[in-house]
């Protein structure tokens, strides 16, 4: 196989790794009456695109280069609280690691000989951009690869919930992604640049509303969504 | 010619089920609070995993009920639910009377309740692992699915069997219909035979077709209402448990009973 | 305009604290007003109305062991367009040891239209040391929409990261104003609370929906975020 459709796969939301449990904060964005529609889910995912989906692409992308670093271990445990000082919101932490989690679940039956032994786990489970890192690199993608697949995903997860609570026309969504491709190769590439720099130099975009909705979330009886 | 049959249980809308009611005249003591009543577990065993699936509403969480009800005082028990899982979901539980709510666990499905018990399993096998890190070693999980369609049903990764439960209310057209629930869950199950009068459904067409769908495999009718324990539900669970340690201790991969 | 500042606050041996360095020259003059107790307090006053883009203002920070500042601004500053191409650097640098307490409380930054502004706060702070940070941005002057500011805060607890955040707002920040980030707010902001024998409170959020008590990973640290639809009220929600 090539590294391109490795590339596919790996991005695919159909890879088991609990992609489809995760709103990415549009549940909660939606109940707090700030999502309703095409527009507003529109700026949301520009929006998450340019916070999470910039942090969460330069931490892949950092862990990826960390992988064939003599000083692996080290490494990732400097990312792994370097992105936990990044994630201000417990429960978005939570959610990190729970991913992390799933993702390495997948990622042991799928390429078994791969080594994770190394990633920090403290917390409830190596947070989710790290592994996808290693596994990218485990799989033979590139940095810029393993840095578009991060932020690809953190904008069509969000898009699909989007589908699913809003009952939007899949169409007119499936164009939203289309007029956010460029931004998310934008993204991607800067992520990149960022993964050479030293870990506490990596970007920490923030959203205040991320942050908030995430702990409103935690707190909902009910939950179609995991976040 | 079709196979004979395993003998597969007969309608029974009166409700008799031959399990007699928890009778507190009987002399029979309760196990102590607090002391685990069970024998521990060969290190090796791994609980079984049954899935509980079926169609919004047939009945699965009061099944699950009724086993937690039945397995009581003989085994160690979790539960994981992908349903939508409100606090009356883990009162109901609760008051069921025998299960801690601290073993069961929620999963979200993101809307997709068929994707989290076939396609993307990690996060129901996460909730199976949390339990097992919590309360140690287990003997029986019950894994219940969303209400989804006839055309769900679990991922042998995640279950070793599955159960799918349901109703005569819903016509008694459903097993004709098939779908892989029907025709190839371990165990069918149709529930609240006690309505099968006032909604019209015929109880010989539905286990006839059943028959037709499913071949060897077995059915039961039941009605939760008359049958608190669901004494043959329990009954078969407790005969594939017996399968599957023995194919654990043997090393054999546990397939079906 | 160039500016650099700096306050170094040492104990006076009499449960006090003494400044033993205070300097700074325009627009970033320092001034002690008083103590209340051990605490001494110190005002930046700002000179002009400011900082404008070119501009480049820096303030470092040391509260040594027993000592402890509080640090405010006599009024919010607002980042204006100047140079054109030129960006606004606001830098705070500080350095708080063990057994010391700082607490920086300044007012508002005003990001107005057309400004290029950068707000820098670096903090190392030892284990065993007390920290407040606050820091509020406001987007854009009264109805106006603001220009690009972006609000970057690096804080180290012994050496480990605690917080690293980057809220950027105006025209190059994609989806700022959107439900992902602010809003539509165009007032937020946060308090970082760092007691070192007071573990974190759990996480809670305001019944509005617009403020949250964040416990940090990384210590026994708290961070308050919210958004407002002004200042008044971003400040209710930030009073330590
Ligand atoms: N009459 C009658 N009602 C029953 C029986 N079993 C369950 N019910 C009732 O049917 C309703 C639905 O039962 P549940 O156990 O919640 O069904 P479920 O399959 O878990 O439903 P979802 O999780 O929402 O798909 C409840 O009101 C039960 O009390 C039965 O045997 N007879
Ligand atoms: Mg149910």
């Amino acid at each position: 196989m090539t590294p391109s459709t490795l590339l596919l796969l790996l991005a695919d939301g159909r890879f088991p790794a609990g992609a489809h449990a995760h709103s990415g904060g549009l549940e909660a964005a939606v109940g707090a009456g700030r999502v309703t529609d095409l527009a507003t889910l529109a700026a949301f995912l520009r929006g998450r695109l340019a916070t999470a989906g910039l942090v969460g692409a330069a931490f892949a992308a950092a862990a990826h280069r960390a992988a064939g670093q003599p000083d692996r271990a080290g490494l990732l445990a400097l990312l792994d609280a370097e992105l936990d000082a990044r994630t201000a919101a417990e429960a978005l932490r939570r959610v990190s690691r729970r991913q992390g989690r799933a993702l390495l679940r997948a990622g042991k039956a799928v390429w078994p000989t791969a080594g994770f032994a190394d990633l920090p786990t403290a917390g409830g489970g190596p947070h989710q951009p790290l592994v996808l890192g290693l596994l990218s690199a485990a799989a033979g993608l590139t940095r810029p690869e393993t840095a578009l697949t991060a932020a690809y995903q953190t904008v069509t997860g969000a898009a699909s919930a989007g589908v699913r609570l809003l009952g939007l026309d899949p169409y007119r969504v499936q164009a939203l992604l289309v007029d956010l491709a460029a931004a998310c190769d934008r993204t991607a590439a800067e992520a990149d640049r960022a993964a050479g720099e030293p870990p506490w130099r990596l970007p920490a975009a923030a959203a205040p509303l991320a942050d908030i909705h995430a702990e409103v979330h935690a707190t909902w009886e009910v939950r179609l969504f995991a976040s | 010619m079709r196979p004979e049959p395993t003998p597969s249980p007969r309608p029974q809308p009166t409700g008799q089920t031959g399990y007699p009611e928890h009778d507190e005249t009987v002399p029979h003591t309760h196990p102590e609070p607090g002391v685990d009543p069970h024998a521990p577990l060969a290190a090796a065993g791994r609980a079984l995993r049954v899935g509980i699936g079926g169609p919004v509403g047939s009945g699965k969480t009061a099944l699950v009920a009724a086993l937690c009800r039945a397995f009581a005082d003989e085994l160690r028990l979790g539960v994981v639910t992908n349903d939508i899982y409100t606090t009356e979901d883990a009162d109901f539980l609760r008051r069921a009377g025998v299960l801690d709510p601290d073993r069961i666990r929620a999963v979200e499905t993101g809307c997709c309740p068929h994707t989290a018990i076939r396609d993307d399993i990690g996060a129901n096998l996460d909730a199976v692992d949390e339990l097992e890190e919590t309360f140690g070693a287990l003997d029986l999980v019950l894994v219940e699915s969303g209400g989804d369609n006839l055309t769900a049903t679990f991922s042998r990764g995640l279950v070793d069997r599955q159960i799918f439960v349901v109703d005569v209310a819903g016509g008694d057209k459903v097993p004709r219909k098939g779908g892989p629930g029907v025709t190839a869950a371990d165990l069918l199950v149709i529930n609240k035979t006690d309505l099968a009068p006032l909604v019209g459904a015929d109880l010989q067409v539905m286990d006839r077709d059943s028959r037709a769908r499913r071949g060897d495999l077995p059915t039961v009718f039941l009605s939760i209402v008359q049958d608190r324990q669901a004494g043959q539900v329990a009954d078969w669970v407790r005969h594939e448990l017996a399968h599957h340690r023995a194919a654990q201790a043997t090393g054999v991969p546990a397939g079906r009973g | 305009m160039r500016a650099v500042a700096r306050l170094v606050a040492h104990p006076d041996g009499r449960g006090g604290t003494r400044l033993t360095e205070l300097a700074g020259e325009p627009p970033l003059l320092l001034r002690r007003t008083g103590h209340r107790g051990p605490v001494a307090e110190v005002y930046v006053v700002g000179a002009a109305a400011g900082p404008l883009a070119g501009d480049d203002l820096r303030l470092e920070i040391e509260v040594t062991t027993g000592a402890a500042v509080r640090v405010h601004t006599v009024a919010a500053s607002v980042a204006l367009p100047g140079r054109v191409g030129a960006t606004s650097r606001m830098m705070v640098s500080a350095r708080v040891h063990p057994g010391a307490a700082l607490h920086w409380l300044p007012e508002q930054t005003v990001a107005a239209a057309g400004c290029a502004h950068l707000a820098e706060s670096r903090v190392e702070v030892a284990e065993g040391a007390t920290l407040t940070w606050r820091d509020e941005l406001i987007c854009g002057r009264h109805a106006e929409e603001p220009g690009d500011a972006v609000l970057h805060t690096v804080v180290d607890l012994a050496g480990r990261p605690l917080l690293r955040q980057t809220l950027a707002v105006g025209p190059q920040a994609p989806g700022w104003s959107g439900p992902a980030v602010l809003g539509g707010a165009p007032a937020t902001g946060s308090l970082l609370v760092l007691h070192p024998d007071r573990p974190a409170d759990p996480p809670w959020v305001h019944p509005g929906g617009t403020a949250a008590r964040l416990p940090l990973a990384g210590g026994p640290a708290t961070l308050w975020t919210a958004t407002a639809p002004d200042a008044h009220t971003l400040r209710s929600h930030l009073e330590p």
